[in-house]
């Protein structure tokens, strides 16, 4: 199994959730997250003082796959998520041991 | 309170025409006045909010509460010794009145055998506004002056935010309302050396003409008292209690700027009651101050937008708050004696200046944090000055000469000296003897927590019980001495 994260736009959630409902991922976990990458931040300006903002506000979506669905899974945020302009964010995948469905106990695969 | 030529307080009690028929408390000028004081008492909390929008969130609630802490201080003080301090009726070199004459307010809530007062129809002692033969009850009267003594203490808490210990700023409105603002309040309201009296300093320098000064100093509604005084003090603080931990380094920026938009329309709405409040009666002076303090304003905001346009590429929000603010400062003293257009001239350019001056603590290194200086000083000097110079009749722009523009100078200055030069003794008396600064880890984990053990914000849940930590906890220590068993058994 593996774990899908992507770091996107806040804009860009509701195309990237209605892509992978199309492509057949039934869940998915996101949170508000904030953080810069070489886009850096942007600036502000009170009482004429000028002030860095090192963190942008972005959107972390976790989806659980199994191994086989991970890249497409992966083609289909990246898609979704591109606008094409500098801050679109990263997607990355990391291994998962094991996986449990609280209310059955059902393990891996199943459990996804 | 107005011109002070006409000061208030030396005419009142001396006519008591003995055997005429008591006068009538003018009951329309009574009942404008009274909405008029309350109105003056909600700048304080709308200050608050325009203060408190402006400090790191986790602060708020400290700077709010010098605002409320002044509230409570300078409220009982003025009803004490307060408002014979500033109106008594006495004259002590020019400078203040005796604080024991009108102690309580007696005398002024009702008559004083031995006194001879001049009383309305129900027995309520009653001044003569300007002696225009229009008759107020004396008390109310001091109501609305405690109004202001309460504002002028809480501008000044915004050059000290985050970072005062809320015991020494308490101390602090307790004593500096008493030694600066109770005897600059007579000087320039109560007859005193700042006033248009015979004794005063204008008087001396252009000589007396039917008992007042021939050129009279202009502050109708407290430029100098207030504004000037306030932001005087501001600046002697900012500089004795030091600069916040980081500051220049890292962004301290407002964390609520919705609050500071809310708390500058208080402001301006409780500022009618400041301004037109202060001819005393609802007449047409009182109209005319409505329009110009309202266009002023209008015009300050332009010129503080202007500035932040060109110079940082934006119009932002906090800078119309701000010269909102700038605006009604410049407006106050002058209100009274210009024309809308004049008034537009006076808003636009205190817009603009103070929207220059605000960089000034960054250049000299002073943390002003929420820019008492830049605002209450900087437009509060012009709004006197410029008085001198818009005035319809006697300003220099009007054909009056340099006589006006001249006093309003020297009376702006003597201002600044006296508020400065007493600031600074009682800022550094309380630096020995309470001091002014929290623990430096309080400061940067934030002040609320430790001086007022609240926070302004709970947006996600902390989790917590009810109780001190370490009483009632019976219950959780057993509960986990049986999660500990069970972990190792």
């Amino acid at each position: 199994m593996k774990l899908v994260t992507a770091i996107i736009k806040p804009h860009q959630l509701d195309d990237v959730k209605e892509s992978l409902e199309a492509y057949g991922i039934t869940g998915m976990t996101v949170s508000e997250a904030s953080g810069f990458g070489r886009q850096r931040g942007h600036s502000e300006v009170y009482r004429g003082a000028e002030y860095t903002v090192d963190f942008v506000p972005k959107i972390r979506l976790e989806v659980l796959v199994e191994d086989l669905d991970s890249e497409g899974v992966v083609a289909v945020v990246v898609t979704a998520a591109r606008t094409g302009r500098i801050g679109d964010g990263k997607v990355w995948v990391s291994p998962i041991e094991d996986v449990v469905r609280v209310r059955t106990g059902e393990k891996g695969v199943e459990a996804i | 309170m107005k011109c002070c030529s006409r000061s208030l307080w030396h005419m009142s009690p001396a006519i008591a025409p003995l055997a005429a028929s008591p006068p009538t408390i003018d009951p329309s000028a009574t009942a404008f006045m009274i909405i008029c004081a309350a109105l003056v008492l909600l700048m304080t909390p709308g200050l608050a909010l325009f203060y408190g929008g402006m400090t790191r969130a986790k602060s708020v609630l400290n700077m709010m509460m010098m605002s409320f802490g002044s509230m409570g201080v300078v409220g009982v003080i003025y009803v004490l010794w307060g408002y014979s301090m500033s109106f008594g009726g006495s004259d002590v070199a020019g400078v203040m009145a005796n604080p024991f004459d009108a102690f309580g307010l007696r005398g002024v809530a009702s008559t004083l055998e031995g006194v001879t007062k001049t009383v309305g129809a129900d027995g309520t002692p009653v001044i003569d506004v300007f002696g225009s033969g229009v008759y107020i009850p004396e008390i109310l009267f001091a109501g609305f002056q405690l109004t202001f003594a309460i504002i002028t203490v809480a501008l000044i808490s915004g050059a000290v935010a985050d970072r005062v210990k809320f015991s020494t700023w308490m101390v602090f409105a307790a004593v500096w309302v008493t030694v600066v603002y109770f005897p600059m309040a007579h000087m320039v309201w109560g007859g005193g050396l700042l006033s248009g009296a015979e004794g005063g300093i204008p008087a001396k320098l252009f000589g007396v003409t039917d008992g007042a000064a021939t050129v009279a100093p202009i502050d109708f509604a407290g430029g100098t008292v207030v504004h000037i005084n306030a932001g005087m003090a501001g600046l002697v603080l900012a500089l004795v209690v030091g600069k916040r931990i980081g500051f220049g380094r890292t962004a301290m920026r407002p964390h609520n700027v919705p609050l500071v938009m809310l708390g500058a329309g208080l402001l301006w709405f409780g500022w009618f009651g400041f301004n037109a409040g202060s001819e005393l009666a609802a007449d047409g002076v009182a109209s005319l101050v409505w329009v110009n303090t309202t266009v002023a304003t209008c015009a300050g905001i332009l010129g503080w937008l202007a500035v932040e346009r060109v110079r940082d590429g934006h119009a932002t929000s906090i800078g119309a708050a701000s010269g909102v603010v700038a605006g009604l400062v410049a407006i106050t003293p002058a209100c009274g004696a210009l024309s809308p257009v004049g008034s537009i001239v006076l808003g636009l350019v205190a817009g603009a200046l103070s929207a220059l001056a605000v960089g000034l603590k960054f250049r000299f290194g002073y943390d002003d944090s929420l820019d008492v200086v830049g605002v209450h000083l900087v437009s509060g000097l012009w709004g006197t000055v410029g008085a001198g110079l818009l005035a319809t009749g006697t300003g220099l722009f009007y054909g009056g000469g340099f006589d006006q523009t001249l006093v309003q100078v020297v009376v702006a200055l003597a201002s600044l000296i006296i508020s400065g030069v007493l600031t600074l003794v009682i800022a550094l008396a309380l630096r020995a003897a309470m001091g002014w600064r929290v623990a430096d880890d309080v400061e940067v984990a934030g002040i609320d927590g430790s001086e007022h053990a609240e926070s302004g914000y709970d947006l996600v849940a902390r989790g917590g019980r009810v109780g001190v930590s370490g009483a009632g906890l019976q219950h959780d220590a057993r509960h986990h001495e049986e999660i500990t068993e069970g972990a190792t058994s």
